[in-house]
Order: structure tokens, then C-alpha cells, then sequence
């Protein structure tokens, strides 16, 4: 019929289009320069809405929160000095104010649980799930909003999804097909060139625009690179500009097939789930695989979770503790193109990712550090803080000692007993207490 | 009524000055629309991890809760925050004939008084001293030591005799101390 024959054309020409301008420049690295046009006049449409909205409401700028300080005046010296001038003093009534001072300081800015959600954009940026604080400004506002969400989800969208589809086909078949080969250095140069093609197709799937800095200290072969995390999709973008082994649990779905596929091209580290439990045997494999100077470098989120790139929490010593040299990097997503934070709690993978291919565009800065290794007298737990105070300070976020697990567990009791502990140390102070009234 | 989480009552103490104002100023209208809508708990107030590990972060949870009642609805959260209110922000609301501002000096060291009275009964008596005590220091000071620190206490404190410790007493043991800037919060702008 003509309708089936005119919906064949279309698909036809469409997957030509895809192949010939996206798919084909891909593989050889080559950007055509349609995405950069594309964000050129993105940047300049959100420009305008911002000083559209701020012109609308002039009252509530004044009341705006500035985007990485805080919204209340906070004393961060220690206890002795928060309670009095000098240490081993006699208990007063006034002691109180301290703690419920720094008790409802925590009520009104809760540093921690703020970090398991997303980030508050200082300026809307035209989509409809930042929306919060903002109301009607004028027409012409609410039609660019309306032309953006008709762009995002009947053009952008399937677009994106057909590119995600040939990227991850493209990676699946493959790594099987290269698998085949014997080792040898034409099948690590092949199993390169698919990752790293793939992993390009992807990211045009996202509409990624990723900057790379200081590109010299780029992780080597038997090292291991440590990042902050904000998504699954950090993996994707420090894997295309470089092949590293992967550690992790073995899944299930789709996952899986991903997973199994990759670790015939090249060895990566993955466990069962019940290995995992086992903190030597994963420490025992990683030092086997970087031992091996041909092996990719370890690719290890040491936070354990996704933060939501406001800031760099607790880095969990275990990844410290294999020795090796540390390759740091820094990833810094810019949210007003789109939120990549993964708030695991609130959506699954699938959910997410749909949100991530409506956005506008992903946005990203990565810094590469330079290596860093344990010092003599440094113990794990010190060279995970070093580390993570580099990353902190390179990517402009805040560091905080907290776990990331406190988003699904409670704090420890330990952290409340050590309080207690400094303030008795102030009232006994050097082991007599003053029990005569002065 | 739903429960909402503590943090996104943050983005609304962004607010902090209209709603106080409207409060000041009797804003009827916008405090009946807030207070309807949120309404928390004492688990949403534990979940705040600073707050969790603060020694008196139980006695503080329960300073939001009125008396029986395991809900607080965002005016009343509104009203046990605008305690640490600084008290120069009195001066651009001035309202001579209207009734004390919950932030004044004398409503704080109220506050800080019912944080140790443990049984409302406006007098902090030994036991109450000792329990408030023993929150602060964990397990690090015997029940002897804690128990001579609460005497030497009262014992500075007590002007009746009655070997408890009221309000007027509390009042004028801290009669020095800069109550302004122990008790308040600065919002930045």
C-alpha cells in the first residue's frame, strides 16, 4: 500500500541520514560540527530566558540562593572554642546554646541528605522537571518552552534513542566478534577501536559535549583511575578517551549482556555478588590485574554511590589499600543542560535514562590529575582524603567527610559518642574537676 | 496532608523573611495556605544526619513537637525556628503594642530553660540537670563526678532554697553571657 511504502521511505531515509552524518563520522572521531551549532544556539536561548525571568521578577532575585554556598551563616569552629574561650572549664547552663544552636543550624541546611537529590538551578532552564520556584513570566517565554519540549521529545528524542541502539548493538556484536581473535595486539587494538566507537555513538546519543583537560596525565596501563560519581554515565564518558577495565557486580537484563560482552574483547573485573562480600578476594584480583603492566587501568568510584555533583563525599579506603598508582579525575557536569544526577531511590535505569535524552544536552568538564601514591606515613584512610580533597578542589565542589551510604542508611552511633567524648574531655580538662563553689 | 521531607522545607525557609514577616504581620491569609500543606514527623527530623549525631538532638526534636502530638505542621515548625532569629531583625519590625517576639532575649533563654526542664514543670530540678547532663557527656564522666558537677550548679544557681532551678535563677546565672550570638542563625541573602 502506499502508506506502508511512504512509512518505509521515511524510515529509510532516516536511518541514512543517521548513518551517514552521525554513525560514519563516529567511527573515525570526526565531528561534523552539527552538535556544537546545536549547543551555540542552546546557550543563546537560555541566556535570553534567564534575562527574561529575572526581568519578570525582580523581588525574587533578592532571595535567591547562590548555587554552590549555603543559605545560612554557619560557625565552623570547633567545640572548645563554640562552647568558651579555652579548654578544661567547668560546666555552665549556657552549654546548651551550643548544641542547639549546631542542631538547628543542621535543621535549616542539612548539608548531607541535600546531596541525594538534585541540585537547585539558580535559573530555570526550560525544562519542565526544574520547574520548581518558577512561575508564569510572559508568552513568549511559555512558547519556547512549549517549541522546546516539541524539539526534545518528537525530534530529539527518537534520534537519540536510534543512536543508543546502534551504539550498544555496535558494542555488543562487536567485542563477541573480536573476542574470537587470539591475543594479540591487533585484538587489543580492535577491541580499542570498537569501544571507543561505540562509546562515541553513545555519547552523541546523550548529546554530550565533554571537555577533557590535562589530557598528558591521562591514566596508564596497571594504574588505577578514581572519580567522583554522579551517574552511570560517567562511565561513558571516561571511556571515551580511554579504555579502562571495568570493576564491578555482575547483573542481570541488558546489563549483562553488555557485561559478558565486553570482558571477551578485554579483560575487565567483574564479581559475583557474593565475592564482592569478600574484601580480600577483591583486593587480592585488582592487585593481580594491575601487577600486569598490559592491563587496562582499574576504572573505581570510590564514593560507592551517585552524589548529585554538588559535592565530593567519603572515599572508602578499600580502593586505597591495593597500592599502585592513583590516577584522579574530576567530572563536573554543567546542570543547566540537563540534570545527570542519578537519584536511584526516585527512578530506575530505564526512567533515567529517558529523562537524560530529553534533556537539552549533557554538559561536562573532566579533569585528569596528576598520579598520586600512598606515602610512607600516610595510612589508607589519609590518601583516600588526599585524593578526594584534589578531586574536590579541582572540580569546584564541596568536600564533605560523610558517607555516601547515609542515603540508604542511618548514621553511625560512633560519630555521636565521639561529640560526647570532646565535650567531656572540655569539663574534666586535666583530670580534676572543680567541685567547691568559687 | 502529606509528609514532606525536611529538605525541601529548606528551599521554602528561603522564604524565611516573608513568611516571618507574614507572621509578624499577621498574614493570615498565607499562613493558613502554608500550614495546611505540610506536616512532619520525628523520623523526617531524625533523618537529618548532623542533627543525628548532635548529643541533644532528642531534646531538640522534641522542642518542635507540642505536647502529645507526634506531628508538627509547618507553621508550628516555623514558630520553634524564628527562636534563632537574630534579635536586629526586631528593629525593622517594630510593633511596640503587639506581644513579645519569640526571638527576644528573654523567649531564647526561655527556650534553652525548657531544654533541660524536662518535665514542664518550670523548674529544673537535680534529676532533669543530671539526665540533660549525662546526654551531653555520653559514658565519659562517672555518675559521681556528673553527679558533683549538677550540686555545684544548682548550688550557684538556687536563690530560694528550694534545690531546683527556675526560670528567674536561670535568667540571672546567664545574665552575661551573649545570648544574641549563641542563639541566633543568620540567613544569608
Amino acid at each position: 500500500m502506499e502508506g506502508t511504502e511512504l512509512a518505509v521511505q521515511v524510515v529509510g531515509t532516516w536511518l541514512a541520514l543517521v548513518l551517514s552524518l552521525i554513525l560514519l563520522p563516529s567511527a573515525f572521531g570526526v565531528s561534523l560540527g552539527i552538535s556544537e551549532v546545536y549547543m551555540k544556539i542552546l546557550v543563546k536561548t537560555l541566556e535570553w530566558a534567564t534575562l527574561r525571568i529575572e526581568k519578570g521578577s525582580p523581588k525574587e532575585s533578592a532571595l535567591k540562593i547562590s548555587a554552590s554556598g549555603g543559605i545560612i551563616q554557619r560557625d565552623e569552629s570547633p567545640m572548645e572554642k563554640g562552647i568558651s574561650g579555652h579548654r578544661g572549664r567547668d560546666f555552665e547552663l549556657s552549654d546548651v546554646f551550643y548544641f542547639s544552636k549546631k542542631g538547628f543550624e543542621a535543621i535549616v541546611e542539612d548539608e548531607v541528605t541535600q546531596r541525594f537529590s538534585s541540585e537547585e538551578l539558580v535559573s530555570w532552564n526550560l525544562l519542565t522537571r526544574t520547574n520548581t520556584n518558577f512561575h508564569y513570566i510572559s508568552p513568549r517565554l511559555t512558547m519556547v518552552w512549549v517549541l522546546g519540549v516539541l524539539v526534545r521529545y518528537c525530534f530529539l528524542l527518537p534520534l537519540r534513542i536510534t543512536l543508543a541502539f546502534f551504539g550498544i548493538s555496535l558494542l555488543v556484536i562487536g567485542t563477541t566478534m573480536v573476542g574470537q581473535l587470539p591475543n594479540s595486539s591487533i585484538k587489543n587494538w580492535l577491541s580499542e577501536l570498537v569501544h571507543l566507537t561505540c562509546c562515541r555513538i553513545c555519547v552523541r546519543a546523550l548529546s554530550g559535549t565533554i571537555h577533557y583537560h590535562n589530557k598528558q596525565y591521562r591514566p596508564q596501563k596497571g594504574g588505577i583511575c578514581v572519580a567522583n560519581h554522579t551517574s552511570p554515565i560517567d562511565v561513558l564518558i571516561l571511556t571515551t578517551d580511554g579504555c579502562y577495565a571495568m570493576v564491578g557486580q555482575v547483573h542481570g537484563g541488558l546489563m549483562g549482556v553488555i557485561q559478558r560482552a565486553m570482558v571477551k574483547a578485554c579483560p575487565h573485573v567483574w564479581f559475583e555478588r557474593s565475592e564482592m562480600k569478600d574484601r580480600h578476594l577483591v583486593t587480592e584480583r585488582l592487585r593481580e590485574h594491575i601487577a600486569d603492566k598490559k592491563k587496562l587501568p582499574i576504572l573505581i568510584f570510590p564514593e560507592g554511590t551517585c552524589i548529585n555533583n554538588t559535592s565530593v563525599m567519603m572515599f572508602k579506603k578499600g580502593s586505597f589499600e591495593i597500592g599502585g598508582t592513583i590516577y584522579p579525575v574530576a567530572i563536573k557536569y554543567n546542570p543547566q543542560f540537563g540534570d545527570a544526577f542519578w537519584n536511584s531511590s526516585k527512578y530506575n535505569m530505564v526512567n533515567y535514562l529517558l529523562r537524560m535524552m530529553t534533556s537539552w544536552a549533557i554538559v561536562c568538564d573532566v579533569w585528569y590529575l596528576p598520579p598520586m601514591t600512598r606515602e610512607e606515613n600516610e595510612d589508607a584512610v589519609q590518601f583516600a582524603n588526599r585524593v578526594k580533597s584534589a578531586i574536590a578542589v579541582q572540580g569546584g565542589l564541596t568536600e564533605l567527610p560523610w558517607d555516601g551510604g547515609l542515603k540508604r542508611a542511618k548514621v553511625k552511633e560512633t560519630f555521636k559518642e565521639e561529640q560526647q567524648k570532646n565535650y567531656s574531655k572540655m569539663l574534666v580538662g586535666n583530670g580534676s574537676i572543680n567541685t567547691e563553689s568559687s | 496532608m502529606r509528609k514532606c521531607s525536611v529538605y525541601s522545607l529548606n528551599s521554602l525557609l528561603t522564604f524565611n523573611q516573608y513568611v516571618l514577616n507574614a507572621y509578624y504581620g499577621q498574614d493570615m491569609a498565607l499562613l493558613k495556605a502554608l500550614e495546611e500543606l505540610h506536616r512532619l514527623s520525628r523520623e523526617d527530623f531524625q533523618r537529618i544526619p548532623e542533627l543525628a549525631i548532635n548529643p541533644l538532638g532528642d531534646r531538640i526534636i522534641n522542642a518542635f513537637f507540642p505536647e502529645g502530638e507526634d506531628q508538627v505542621n509547618f507553621r508550628g515548625f516555623m514558630r520553634t525556628l524564628a527562636h534563632f532569629r537574630p534579635i536586629e531583625d526586631n528593629e525593622k519590625s517594630k510593633d511596640v503594642n503587639g506581644p513579645e517576639p519569640l526571638n527576644s532575649r528573654s523567649n531564647k533563654l526561655h527556650f534553652a530553660f525548657r531544654l533541660y526542664d524536662l518535665d514542664k514543670d518550670d523548674k529544673i530540678s537535680r534529676d532533669e540537670l543530671l539526665q540533660v547532663l549525662r546526654m551531653m557527656v555520653g559514658v565519659n564522666i562517672s555518675d559521681e563526678q556528673l553527679g558533683s558537677i549538677a550540686d555545684r550548679t544548682i548550688q550557684e544557681a538556687d536563690q530560694d532554697g528550694d534545690s531546683a532551678i527556675s526560670f528567674t535563677e536561670f535568667v540571672k546565672v546567664l545574665e552575661k553571657v551573649d545570648v544574641e550570638q549563641k542563639m541566633s542563625i543568620r540567613f544569608l541573602h
